[in-house]
């Protein structure tokens, strides 16, 4: 009756107006009986922030196809980690240059994915840094 | 567990009254306990519940109404809005997608309004299981309005009706004749009846059959009317009511989109609060709704008891005779209970 299921919420920051990926994505972690909440398209890093907290997901998927995740990414981490949701798991999608992974991810980003990635291989990433830190 | 103290929640943190949410749905031990300790602090809220099919506009219309009861609170009153909306859990993966927050991002950065996207977790009845509770404990968390979406829900999501005071049924035009408008079901359940996307054809018809159906249901007499003309039809505003008069459900067009009508919508529903606490149907409601989650617990926790101690081995033959039938399903609940 009662379980934990791993939330997650799959978020569309800054000015793209395209989300096919971020849905694929959501639908894909939904199959793998995941609560996905999407909060649609054109998202401040505010309004990200506050929907995490509001729904205490596990985990935060960003897409990103404009280019803008060196400002846009950490912009969201740091308002997360104000609104005391340090322990949320961030993983970013879209076109990102490889030059630019490093530097997400010394700000906290778990990983990255590009175009192609197997979305069974996100949900299995996604399990095991839950585990990782339940354990 | 960290972050379940009361007092946070009763002075309005937020992570805190979050996490107490997801603690409650996952059933947790705290999340119980957290409950009991609110329990005294709650009976506050209203709740106002809102469903229909899929597709009807409830995400929409919610936005909406929440957006105009801020407007017409008095000035200087914070009217603190909580809106838990609920949408299915597949029923072959136990995931869900949970979208309703797309169509309310207007909502997004008012400190006196919390939004909570629930999935069904294999609930029947439109809500899931610990939606009763998201509400005693956002109650408690002074929390004046409780808007609760349902399950895009088709003839038989009837739960809503016991958990909320007031209950708004979405149609929109096209979705069926006038018999489906007098089968037994949902339609039975709203105060409020709302035809959304009333700019598109046929939705005068779609007014006209739920009021047909309304009529049969009331006996004939008047036609039920919308709160606003019901007011015109009567000499002044506040006329009192020297009897009380059963409620006349109305049926309000509107688009939802547009925010055209919710403003008359909010009206019928302060109307609807204002039948129930004269009539007393308030207390009834109440008194019926703290009795059916007190047998709910009761199932729940007597099943739990009688997991404990069945044999596994011994469940396991009986399931293994129902299946080959060499008993029945009445022989088998008898001999392991």
């Amino acid at each position: 009756m009662a379980e934990r299921k791993i939330r997650v919420l799959v978020a569309k920051p800054g000015l793209d107006g395209h989300d096919r990926g971020a849905k694929v994505v959501a639908r894909a972690l939904r199959d793998e009986g995941m609560e996905v909440i999407y909060t649609g398209l054109r998202q401040t890093p505010e309004m990200i922030a506050e929907a995490a907290l509001q729904e205490d997901v596990d985990v935060i998927g960003i897409s990103i196809l404009s280019g803008a995740h060196n400002a846009l990414v950490p912009a969201i981490i740091d308002k997360i980690n104000e609104a005391g949701m340090e322990d949320v798991i961030v993983f970013v999608g879209g076109i990102i240059p490889e030059n630019d992974i490093p530097g997400l991810k010394a700000h906290g980003v778990y990983k990255v994915y590009g175009p192609g990635t197997d979305t069974k291989q996100v949900a299995e990433d996604i399990r095991l840094a839950i585990q990782a830190q339940s354990a | 567990m960290k972050h379940l103290d009361p007092e946070a929640l009763r002075r309005g943190n937020r992570l805190a009254l979050s996490r107490a949410l997801t603690a409650v749905e996952n059933g947790d031990r705290a999340g119980q306990e957290l409950i009991s300790a609110l329990f005294p602090h709650t009976g506050k809220a209203y709740l106002i519940g809102i469903t229909g099919a899929p597709g009807t506009g409830k995400s929409t219309l919610v936005n909406q109404l929440a957006r105009a009861f801020k407007k017409n609170s008095p000035s200087g009153e914070q009217l603190k809005i909580a809106i838990v909306a609920v949408d299915p859990t597949s029923p072959f993966t136990g995931g869900a997608l949970l979208g309703d927050r797309i169509r309310m991002q207007d909502l997004m950065g008012d400190p006196d309004i919390f939004i909570r996207s629930m999935a069904s977790r294999g609930a029947l009845g439109g809500l899931a299981h610990s939606t009763a509770a998201f509400t005693t404990l956002l109650d408690g968390a002074g929390f004046d309005l409780i808007l609760v979406e349902t399950v895009g829900a088709g003839q038989a999501e009837v739960d809503i009706a016991q958990l909320a005071h007031t209950v708004i049924v979405v149609e929109a035009p096209g979705l069926g004749d006038d018999i489906q408008a007098i089968k037994a079901g949902i339609l039975e359940i709203g105060d409020i009846l709302v035809v959304n996307k009333a700019d598109q054809p046929g939705a005068e018809n779609t007014v006209r059959a739920l009021q047909a159906m309304l009529e049969m249901a009331q006996g004939g007499g008047s036609l039920p009317v919308a709160g606003k003309h019901m007011r015109q039809s009567h000499t002044g505003p506040e006329q009192p009511k020297e009897t009380q008069p059963d409620w006349k459900t109305p049926v309000q067009p509107l688009v939802a989109t547009e925010g055209q009508g919710v403003t008359d919508l909010v009206d019928a529903i302060k109307a609807h609060r204002d039948y129930l606490r004269q009539s007393g149907l308030w207390q009834v409601k109440e008194a019926q709704r703290l009795e059916k989650d007190l047998q709910a617990l009761i199932r729940d926790h007597l099943v739990q008891n009688w997991q404990q101690g069945v044999d596994p081995k011994h469940y396991a033959a009986v399931l293994q005779d129902l299946i080959d039938r060499k008993i029945s399903p009445l022989e088998a609940m008898e001999s392991l209970t």
